[in-house]
């Protein structure tokens, strides 16, 4: 498998009329977007906008209501599409599975689908714990790991199916500053490395405008604007800029003068 | 409850195709089966021998006192084997087992465990349904039978200890053999299976099927176990009738 990664290319997403409704209520109100093979593409949008359903559209655990998701040209239904290319998703939560040890963990896409024999499947896991800076915590349960080492050993898991395609649900959410460095050093690495393509969702201004090729801001289920992370800081949208600053910018008070933003 | 019925009918369904796979989950298979038997052995054999112990105490001083002491040993042998221990069996493990696998398959679906597993194709029968409906179906049957020896040891115990009985040991069990065939004791091993399948699917749907946060997983778990016992009552009567044809 890691031969192959050297001419392995990311894949493009099309997004045509997505929509999605639960209970009568419209999440999704007709999204269209490309994502560009490669590239880093991030979405910005305020809490219960609907960025995890989208995601959850883009790797098939959602039907969509109507429109249609490309990847490299085929609708993500069709089963060829979930055997021909390799997609991941890094849930907001980890989503680790609590009964398994965090090398289980790692290792199950591999271990379930016999693609190793053991000691190989071994010394990956161990590569890819190194790589998000968790050496060694092979025998640790999940219960034992903070929400940042979670989220961490979450990415490691998605990492060892050497995907071409990686979603990121809130990647740097729950952890301290110096780990969320690290994750978007390693976001912009695994581009340059595998070209992978990565959908990243965040509320997280430093990391959406220090990792981003492109920048999405959605609100209500619906696209505002995309483009450079230039192109949006300048929109005139004033939602927009509404958005970008009141979700991020406390209004200066008098008393806080020199506040850091939460 | 019945509207459920057609999709665990589909979920039952879809885990006999997986059976092929069975080999390759052998040690989920074996993890699950011996979780049973931990969590319900010593259990299963003190129910059982008391409740032998009561059957005997019940009948034996009515049968006695009619002159039909030599009868005891075939009442209990039977009714132990025919019906009270498959059933018994089935409502403790449905409420200690299939409680537990709502439960565990419940929370892995609240916190998208079961989203990441589909992600990684993985299908959650597979990973999830088969080992357990696996060693359910191969323990309960097992526990079963285990139950119908300690519950006629019961009856035994009982019929020769006790004063108003005063059955000797051999006298019971002579009875018990020419009352009970080993077709008798295979029926109740036989619906114990049905009954396993039942638990199996009925808790496991329940897990996959939950909704709403952690409160969710406690509604699944009432509705695995009572949803569990109500259709495994149906069906008992059901297979009771269908058997004695
Ligand atoms: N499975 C579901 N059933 C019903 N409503 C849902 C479901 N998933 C998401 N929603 C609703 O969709 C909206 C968007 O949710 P989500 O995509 O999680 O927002 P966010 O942008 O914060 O990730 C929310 O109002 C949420 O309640
Ligand atoms: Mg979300």
């Amino acid at each position: 498998m890691n031969g192959s990664s050297s001419h392995q290319n990311g894949v493009g997403i099309q997004v045509r009329g997505l929509r999605k409704s639960f209970d009568g209520q419209e999440v999704l109100r007709g999204l269209d977007f490309d994502v560009h093979p490669g590239e880093i593409f991030v979405i910005m949008g305020p809490s219960g906008s609907g960025k995890t359903v989208l995601l959850k559209h883009l790797i098939g655990l959602e039907d969509p209501d109507a429109g249609e998701i490309l990847i490299e040209g085929q609708p993500i239904q069709s089963p060829e599409v979930m055997s021909k290319y390799r997609m991941a998703m890094v849930f907001q939560s980890g989503a680790l599975l609590s009964s398994l040890s965090v090398g289980e963990n790692v290792g199950l896409y591999l271990d379930e689908h016999r693609l190793h024999p053991p000691a190989e499947i071994a010394r990956i896991v161990a590569e890819k714990l190194d790589v998000v800076g968790l050496k060694g915590t092979e025998d640790k349960m999940p219960s034992e790991l903070s929400g940042g080492m979670k989220k961490r050993v979450a990415i490691a898991r998605a990492l060892i199916i050497e995907p071409q395609l990686i979603l990121y649900d809130e990647p740097t959410s729950e952890l301290d500053p110096l780990s969320a460095v690290v994750i978007a050093r390693e976001i912009l690495h695994l581009k340059d490395r595998i070209h992978v393509t990565s959908l990243v969702v965040s509320h997280d201004r430093d990391l959406a405008f220090g990792v981003a090729d492109r920048i999405a801001v959605i609100n209500q289920g619906r696209i505002l604007t995309i483009g450079t992370p230039e192109e949006v800081r300048r929109h005139p949208d004033p939602l927009v800029q509404e958005f970008l600053n009141a979700d991020f910018k406390r209004p200066p008070s008098p008393l806080e003068l020199k506040s850091e933003p939460v | 409850m019945f509207q459920n019925i057609g999709e665990m009918v589909l979920l039952f369904w879809r885990t006999l195709l997986a059976l092929p796979l069975t080999w390759r989950q052998r040690r989920k298979v074996l993890d699950q089966f011996f979780e049973i038997g931990n969590a319900s052995l010593l259990t299963v054999c003190i129910l059982s021998f008391f409740t032998g112990g009561v059957i005997a105490l019940q009948t034996g001083p009515l049968l006695v006192e009619r002159g039909l002491g030599s009868y005891v040993g075939g009442v209990v042998g039977y009714s132990i084997a025919k019906e009270l221990a498959p059933m018994m069996m089935a409502i403790l493990i449905a409420g200690r087992i299939g409680s537990a696998m709502a439960a565990e398959i419940g929370s892995m679906r609240i916190y998208q465990e079961i989203d990441a597993l589909r992600t990684m194709n993985i299908s959650p029968i597979h990973y999830l349904v088969l080992p357990r409906l696996v060693a359910i179906a191969l323990a309960l049957p097992l526990l079963v039978t285990i139950a119908i020896l300690g519950g006629w040891l019961g009856g035994l115990v009982v019929c020769a200890a006790n004063d108003h009985i005063a059955v000797s040991s051999a006298a019971f069990f002579s009875a018990l053999r020419s009352a009970v065939d080993v077709q008798d004791v295979a029926n109740g091993v036989f619906k114990s299976f049905m009954f396993a399948l039942i638990i199996g699917v009925v808790s496991c749907h329940q897990g996959l099927t939950t909704r709403g946060g952690p409160r969710g997983i406690g509604r699944s778990v009432t509705k695995a176990v009572v949803n569990s016992i109500i259709i495994i009552v149906i069906f008992d009567y059901l297979l009771t009738r269908i058997l004695m044809t």
